[in-house]
């Protein structure tokens, strides 16, 4: 396997204005309660008082995932219908003839890439805009990005997607997911139990 | 790792048309381009700017999260489709649908009856912004008024009252602002209560501080909530009490002062009223800035352990961004305008002109010479479609259109009348055009609803908008209008920007719903007026009128409109290669090129407001004044908490709160800090009543950090939903805010509000 897709994500100018979001949805025509891409607001720290004054820690950055089409995709390895599979493209697609809408996939999947979708009642989930990819044109997440924060780039096989260990994100050894994460200057602050996704009603509907 | 190459232009699917337009505007602060794809008379999806090029001299104009949802908003299937007319009390929600002819003859009807009743000042056509293209909006309905008869008038806005009358008190001018490209020479940027992030202030403005970090500006942002641009375009965010910035501002002046640090040859030459040895003619011996600022006169020094106590802000904080302001130059005090929009609102707008001209950052390549900034080269060229000339010459703040209804007959100065000694008459009759503003944008709208119900004082209300909004319920006629997409349009680059955007019509309107114009034009019929209404022309004859009059005054090279719809390129730029800086002349020669003041400098000390006779609400010098509600007055005691409201991106004030996508996106929340909750008893996520005497509102919470302790954040311009006891279930602060109005500009104070939050 060659070159691979991977998306590159500059946390530090994401003010997580969910354009991205927005154009992905338009895009693919989703419903309320799907979401192919989602941005993550993660914060932590807190307040002290000296005196008059306040002091404070606090942080927060934002992380845009969809899909990270990874080289070694968990959401295939337990989909027991086998409906899940990684193309020679390098893109990971769900086959919704297939597709029984069982979640395995998405509770395996460590981003919270896999999205049931009542109306087909099967899993759907980000295909990197492959019909726009597929005759050289950007993904719509890719293009619509108000900071330009997000890029598509093409990993050479083997190297590591740097940066994806950014919190809350998993070990990518776990997947090898094609997602390269320019940290935000307060993300080395962040770790289970300093910080938190603090919108989570906004990511998991 | 590589960079993929790819094509960023659109692509039609087999059917569909793509047509590129600009993005309908709401007052967002944005002017964006979209390409919509249009299929069997449909829009079935949209883009945004697809050029290959992006520059900073010509970057693309990339849409927001909310026109990339717009199709929630065109094709909810709550648009009004057609004429309604009341038929229970006020504000009960009993229509009947009624036929155009019907609709129109009756506001015709009603608008002669007023006219002749009570005479023209009796009628009133309210600010709104709910539609911002030249030819869809409020300006239509104005040039119906002017033509057959006038209105009473309006000036100022709620955006940017205080901004607009205190600017000119310092500088002689709302053109104070460099052009962005210009921002990429500053080394330090201070994003004071400012936050482009979310509320946009022009399309790119975040990406271009972006830019200036990436060529190594640092970048402090100085707010009560950690917002979205200080988490992506500051290095450092400084939480401060809401309202006391002029304190820290006066402070940072006495760190300068003591330390020498004031660009005092500056000072010398391009300003008055900095110290004894400059005072305008008349006033020597008055305190001046320094007096005030080392408490001279008042026996209060304002040192940094002064404002510590006022703004929370540590005293070694303020010493520190002092130093580093006064000594990283060029450097930018931007303000935002969330804190104008407060009790005493001028002064920090006055405050921050004064700090960027001491430090000398003034005309300058890479500063910032503070205030509304405006760009120097003309900018913000917002209405060039004819509204005529009003034949009624009275005008009152826009804010003030209340107390216009309850006691407009006499009123005069004291309310900020402009134009006429005393206004004739009560406002009888309104005429609302895609504005909110009546009930769920304005202030108190317990008390708003409260007088509109009344139907002895305003006896006619007619709205016109694309959704039984908060306002709308309370009207006697609704007239449905059509969005942007369906009738033609044309906007420019608002207050950043070259550009001019044409926004061709796509689709036709669902129902019978009709353009903003349209309808202007069938009640310029029924009023006698017809003819000199569309002088012949029909939308699209309009737009070509407008771009005759941009091609003549800013945009020499524009094409015709035939050519440009040709083009289908949505728009046509001017591309900003070098950049203009406000004041360069004045700077070089302050004698050959002096200001538009009395003094011809840069007012520190307004001999002008002096002579208002009013020192302790309009001081001649800025300075911090202790708020009407505070948490320091007795108020705090049932009311302990801050009630702010930002701009979220669910929403532009209060279009697209029905939009499904954004509220998925973006929630209604109360924002509270966990100091806050604890001792209430509150959860994160729980449903929490914000209230305080005016009313209440009841909504879930969320727990964040972002607030600092002490304010509780709901985001403004959530749909205004009264239940059975009239507490709102919508979240919307305006129930919670007072109609009291700013000293000077008679502007809008809507920030300034005690709470208090318990759970629900």
């Amino acid at each position: 396997m060659g070159a691979r897709y991977a998306f590159r994500f500059d946390q530090s100018a994401c003010s997580g204005c969910k354009t991205c979001q927005a154009a992905c949805k338009d895009r693919h025509g989703l419903p309320v309660g799907v979401l192919w891409r989602r941005v993550y607001e993660v914060a932590g720290g807190g307040w002290k008082r000296a005196g008059e004054a306040w002091h404070s820690d606090a942080f927060a950055y934002h992380l845009s995932l969809a899909c990270n089409h990874c080289a070694e995709p968990i959401c295939a390895e337990v989909c027991p219908t086998g409906a899940i599979a990684r193309g020679d493209d390098g893109l990971v697609r769900i086959d919704g003839e297939r597709c029984v809408g069982c979640r395995y996939c998405a509770w395996a999947c460590p981003y919270g890439a896999p999205q049931f979708d009542e109306r087909s009642g099967t899993m759907t989930k980000c295909d990197l805009c492959a019909a726009d990819l597929g005759a050289g044109r950007m993904p719509a997440c890719v293009s619509s990005c108000p900071m330009r924060a997000l890029e598509l780039v093409t990993l050479e096989d083997g190297t590591d997607a740097a940066g994806a260990a950014t919190f809350p994100l998993p070990d990518p050894a776990l997947t090898s997911p094609g997602l390269v994460v320019m940290p935000h200057r307060d993300a080395p602050r962040a770790g289970p139990r300093t910080a938190r996704v603090a919108n989570r009603e906004e990511v998991a509907p | 790792m590589t960079a993929t190459r790819l094509d960023p232009s659109a692509h039609a699917l087999p059917g569909e048309r793509l047509v590129r337009v600009g993005c309908p505007a709401h007052n967002c602060g944005g002017r964006c381009l979209l390409v919509a794809h249009v299929k069997d008379g449909r829009i079935v999806r949209i883009e945004g700017d697809d050029r290959s090029d992006d520059t900073p001299a010509d970057p693309q104009l990339r849409a927001c999260t909310r026109g990339r949802a717009y199709l929630r908003r065109q094709y909810h299937p709550e648009r009004l489709l057609y004429p309604l007319r009341r038929v229970g009390p006020r504000g009960a929600g009993q229509w009947a649908r009624i036929s155009w002819d019907e609709a129109l003859d009756l506001v015709a009807g009603e608008m002669r009856r007023v006219r002749e009743t009570y005479g023209p000042g009796a009628l009133f056509v309210p600010y709104g912004t709910g539609s911002y293209s030249q030819l869809n909006g409020s300006q239509v309905a104005r040039r119906l008024m002017n033509l057959s008869g006038g209105c009473l008038g309006i000036w100022n806005s709620y955006s940017w009252a205080a901004i607009n009358v205190a600017t000119p008190t310092v500088y002689g001018t709302l053109q104070t602002g460099n052009q962005r490209q210009d921002w990429l020479n500053s080394r330090y940027i201070l994003l004071w209560g400012w936050n482009p992030a979310e509320m946009r202030d022009g399309t790119n403005s975040d990406w271009f501080v972006k830019l200036a970090r990436e060529r190594g500006a640092r970048t402090v942002c100085i707010d009560p909530r950690m917002s979205p641009s200080a988490v992506s375009l500051a290095d450092e965010w400084i939480p401060i009490r809401p309202g006391t910035d002029a304190a820290m501002m006066t402070a940072m002046a006495h760190v300068m002062i003591t330390e020498g640090l004031v660009d005092a040859g500056f000072v010398r030459t391009h300003c008055v009223g900095f110290d004894a040895s400059q005072m305008p003619a008349g006033c020597e011996g008055e305190e001046s800035y320094r007096d005030y600022v080392l408490g001279t006169r008042d026996g209060v020094p304002k040192t940094p352990a002064w404002a510590e106590r006022i703004t929370t802000v540590p005293r070694a904080t303020i010493e520190r961004i002092a130093r580093e302001y006064a000594t990283t130059k060029p450097a930018m005090l931007y303000q935002g305008y969330g804190m104008q929009r407060r009790a005493f609102g001028e002064q920090v707008v006055r405050a921050g002109c004064v700090l960027a001209a001491i430090t000398g950052n003034v005309g300058i390549p890479g500063g910032w010479a503070s205030g509304l900034a405006n760009q120097p080269d003309g900018g913000c060229g917002w209405y060039v479609f004819p509204a005529g000339e009003n034949p009624v010459k009275a005008s009152i703040p826009v804010f003030l259109w209340s107390e216009a209804v309850l006691r407009g007959k006499g009123m005069g100065a004291e309310h900020g009348v402009q134009g006429a000694e005393r206004l004739d008459s009560d406002i009888k009759l309104i005429y609302a055009v895609a504005t909110n503003c009546l009930v769920n944008q304005h202030a108190n709208i317990n008390r708003s609803v409260e007088i509109l119900r009344d139907e002895s004082k305003v006896e006619f209300l007619v709205v016109q908008d694309q959704f039984l909004t908060s306002t709308a319920r309370y009207a006697d006629v609704v007239l449905p209008a059509c969005t942007q997409f369906e009738t033609w349009g044309v906007e420019d680059g608002w207050k950043y920007g070259e550009e001019v955007l044409l926004m061709p019509k796509l689709v036709e309107p669902p129902g019978e719903a009709k353009s903003d114009y349209r309808i202007g034009a069938e009640l310029a019929e029924r009023l006698g007026v017809g003819a000199a209404f569309t002088e012949g022309r029909d939308e699209r004859g309009w737009v070509e009128w407008c771009l005759d009059e941009y091609r003549r005054t800013r945009f020499p090279d524009l094409p015709s409109l035939d050519a440009f719809e040709a083009s289908n390129t949505g728009l046509h730029v001017k591309p900003v290669t070098r950049p203009a800086v406000a004041f360069a002349e004045f700077r070089r020669d302050p004698e050959g090129h002096p200001l538009d003041t009395p003094s011809g400098r840069i007012e520190i000390f307004s001999k002008a407001l002096r002579d208002l006779g009013r020192p302790d609400a309009i001081p001649a010098v800025p300075k911090y004044i202790e708020e009407w509600e505070s948490p320091f007055g007795p108020e705090a005691a049932r009311f302990p908490l801050q009630a702010i409201g930002h701009h979220t991106l669910h929403r532009v004030h209060s279009t697209h709160d029905n939009n499904d996508w954004l509220a998925e996106a973006f929630p209604q929340r109360a924002f509270l800090n966990p100091l806050d909750a604890a001792p209430r008893g509150i959860a994160d996520g729980e449903t929490v009543k914000v209230w305080n005497d005016r009313g209440a509102t009841v909504l879930p919470c969320r727990l964040t950090q972002r607030v600092m302790p002490g304010v509780v954040d709901i985001p403004e311009g959530a749909w205004w939903a009264p239940d059975a006891a009239g507490v709102d279930r919508g979240g919307n602060i305006n129930v919670l805010t007072s109609e009291r109005w700013t000293p000077l500009a008679f502007g809008t104070a809507q920030h300034t509000a005690m709470v208090q939050v318990e759970r629900a």
